[in-house]
């Protein structure tokens, strides 16, 4: 357990330290008083606690138990990555850090600013390069702000449970609408320990011109971060979500187990753009989906360079004409990491079209699986869809593997399948150490290649932030 | 002032499970200021002595020595060869995918120069050696040698040695599909840089390798050496070049070879 909350110079030192032995930037833990306390495994007490301390509606306990029943009944799923490890018993499932959500930076506790002034919040905030921030520390947002000129206009941009106290219709027409608790056993979880995530509305017509953003940090050892996100574009409405994730480097493991309902409704578009770089002791099994009206266009960044294990899909249900997906995803998996990601586009009226664009990467007996369904059903006709899966090895001990499943129900859709394995070549890294580059120098050069269709489109602080997250995973790649 | 030394070297190719000598003890050196082009009939081992020289890992030296200022370049990897002074502009450029050539030209000049050159003199270096090359500006944001024509492949070879600024320059078959006016351009490249390097009192040494007589009406070679056989058969003034173009090389292979 770690020591009592005090920023001491001995402490700091100790973090430096801890950052100079890891590549992982992000890997000390802060205090942890509230962590230390809270209560390990899984049972009603604990989901009705959760419901008691945010005051819930009464539907939303009763969704709650509901679906602490399905996560109990529903296996562990058989495929993917291997989750036999996951101890539910061990895991702390509802960690308050601070009694309050605060608005200023100056208002929150010194140790949670401490972490946040670390991975460079503020200073996002400070040089206005997005129009909101929300910070989730541990179970629940600690910090929330919107630009008072997005405000105005209608733009909503809360932590969940503020978004559930203040917009009970919404929630109680669209929570869980898109992604029912039944839907897999993590879903299911998620639905009876939910704490925290964001809640956005963006009204008819309003495009949120910079990027929305979310930061999630779990602090605790064995920590469950259980983050809800319900995302409402209204008709011909345009925004763009950002959200990056990082954790301590513990011992033993901690699980990060989301949920990210999206509704695009006719005409309008969202992004949504994660990198996700939680520390490799976390499991990051996430379900993510959307449902996209006529005309409307639903577009999935996702950045994979962190975690254990990550299981994530993230979807698209085309269910009006002329709908469209698209997931751009790259992900990197190291030694002990297991990186199984893809998706599903789901083609449910005609005229719709999808694409798939992922890209893996696996080093020192690290494996990527791209695992992914393109489905068009019976009158979905005039459907289109492209998949295109590129993985880079850059040794012989690593791993990748593709799983494209397709099920096509309709005769007229047009339909491509691209799948390559490129090995970095010895000529490759040749050419470029013949220009006095070092091997690891060449290498990372060549994997910086590998991803720039992804990285530019990213916003440039992420894109920067990719390239350094990559650069560091490369160190020491190559001996 | 810089001479790379050859002595005896015998180098083989390493296939999955055979091993075949190529290079048969070769003896060459290089000083400054000299400009020596090697010519031979295909698969005669040019290429491979361009290769080893770098130190491309297919090629394994089994015997000999490469001097470059007394330092001993085969312990040396192909990055330190080429942060030592060593360059090769070669025959086959490969394909970068996501890696404009500004990028690369930028980190290859950090890295042999030691420091990275300021922003505003580099963009000019660059900018003015790009024109005298006669590249388009564009060129510099496109992925390194991705969708280049041969005669762009070169140009962005020789490029690289002009703004690497090496004291050994190997060029292999820099002139093998180039049309006649991309053949000018780029010797004249070679030409200007050698002739910058000597003004530097650095004067760079030149080794030229080529099929052909053609580019040697370009680029004046000091000493012509014919590669036989993974050796050096036969060595002379650029008299020899204008032997073997008149004769082939028969009289070193004893058979008639499609020149």
């Amino acid at each position: 357990m770690t020591a009592a909350p005090e920023l001491s110079e001995a402490r700091l030192a100790q973090a430096e330290t801890i950052d100079a032995l890891s590549t992982y930037q992000f890997g000390w833990s802060d205090s942890d008083a509230a962590g230390t306390t809270a209560k390990r495994g899984l049972d009603e007490d604990v989901v009705r606690g959760i419901s008691h301390l945010k005051n819930e509606p009464e539907w939303m306990l009763e969704r709650r138990l509901k679906a602490l029943k399905l996560f109990e009944r529903q296996p562990l799923p058989t495929w993917g990555a291997d989750l036999s490890e996951i101890d539910f018993d061990n895991i702390k499932y509802f960690v308050r850090s601070t009694e309050q959500k605060v608005t200023s930076w100056e208002d929150l506790p010194d140790d949670i600013k401490y972490t946040y002034d670390r991975i460079g919040i503020p200073e996002a905030e400070k040089q206005q390069m997005i129009a909101g921030v929300s910070a989730q520390y541990e179970s629940e947002v600690v910090y929330n702000s919107i630009r008072e000129d997005l405000a105005q206009q209608g733009v909503v941009f809360l932590d969940t449970d503020s978004g559930l106290k203040e917009y009970p219709d919404l929630f109680e027409e669209y929570f869980g609408s898109v992604i029912p608790a039944g839907d897999n056993k993590f879903s299911a979880l998620n639905t009876a320990v939910w704490s925290g995530g964001s809640f956005v509305y963006v009204p008819k017509g309003v495009h949120v011109k910079i990027p929305l953003q979310a930061y999630f940090r779990i602090n605790t050892e064995n920590m469950g971060q259980f983050e809800r996100t319900l995302i409402i574009v209204d008709e011909d409405a345009y925004v763009h979500y950002v959200e990056g994730c990082t954790a301590p480097v513990y011992r033993s493991d901690s699980l990060h187990s989301a949920v990210v309902e999206i509704i695009v409704k006719k005409g309008a578009r969202c992004r949504y753009t994660t990198i996700q770089n939680w520390s490799t002791n976390v499991y990051n099994l996430v379900t993510k989906r959307t449902k996209a009206e006529e005309g409307a266009t639903m577009e999935w960044v996702d950045g994979n360079i962190g975690a254990k294990v990550t299981m994530k899909y993230p979807s698209v249900w085309m269910m009006g004409e002329h709908a469209k997906g698209s997931v751009l995803s790259v992900a990197f998996a190291g030694k002990g990491q297991h990186q199984d990601t893809g998706s599903k586009m789901l083609h449910l009226a005609p005229h719709t079209s999808s694409e798939i664009i992922s890209k893996s990467i696996s080093r020192e007996g690290g494996r990527s699986s791209y695992r992914g369904l393109v489905q068009v059903n019976p009158g979905a006709h005039h459907s289109r869809s492209t998949v295109k899966c590129d993985a880079l090895l850059v040794d012989t001990k690593s791993r990748s593997d593709t799983y494209p499943y397709v099920d096509i129900r309709e005769d007229d859709v047009t339909m491509g399948h691209e799948a390559t394995v490129s090995k970095s070549s010895d000529d490759q890294l040749y050419y470029l150490m013949s220009g006095g580059l070092t091997e690891e120098e060449a290498m990372a050069m060549i994997v910086r290649g590998f991803i720039e269709p992804i990285a530019k489109e990213l916003p440039m602080e992420y894109a920067l932030e990719l390239n350094r997250l990559i650069e560091m995973q490369m160190e020491g790649a190559v001996g | 002032m810089a001479k790379l030394e050859i002595s005896d070297l015998h180098v083989s190719v390493i296939t999955e499970d055979t091993s075949k000598e190529i290079l048969c003890g070769v003896n060459l050196t290089i000083d400054a200021g000299e400009t020596h082009a090697i010519m031979g009939p295909n698969g005669s081992g040019k290429s491979t002595l361009a290769y080893s020289l770098a130190g491309h890992p297919k090629y394994r030296v089994t015997s000999g020595t490469v001097l470059l200022d007394g330092a001993d370049v085969l312990s040396m990897t192909v990055d330190q060869r080429a942060r030592a002074g060593l360059f090769l502009a070669m025959q086959y450029p490969v394909e970068i995918p996501g890696v404009t050539t500004s990028n690369f030209l930028r980190t290859a000049a950090t890295a042999v120069r030691g420091q990275a050159p300021g922003v505003r003199q580099w963009l000019k270096e660059v900018k003015d050696e790009m024109e005298s090359l006669q590249m388009d500006p564009d060129f510099a944001q496109r992925s390194v040698n991705e969708g280049f024509s041969g005669g762009e492949k070169k140009r962005h070879e020789i490029l690289q040695m002009s703004l690497l600024k090496p004291k050994i320059a190997i060029l292999d078959e820099t002139d093998s599909g180039l049309d006649i006016d991309a053949l000018r351009v780029v010797s004249e490249g070679v030409n200007r840089y050698k002739a910058e390097s000597a003004a530097a009192g650095e004067a760079v040494g030149v080794l030229l390798i080529t099929h052909y007589t053609r580019i040697l009406r370009y680029i004046q070679p000091d000493f012509v050496h014919v590669f036989v056989a993974g050796q050096v058969a036969e060595s002379g003034g650029s008299e020899l070049a204008e032997e073997l173009e008149a004769d082939g090389y028969v009289r070193f292979t004893g058979q008639a070879v499609p020149a």
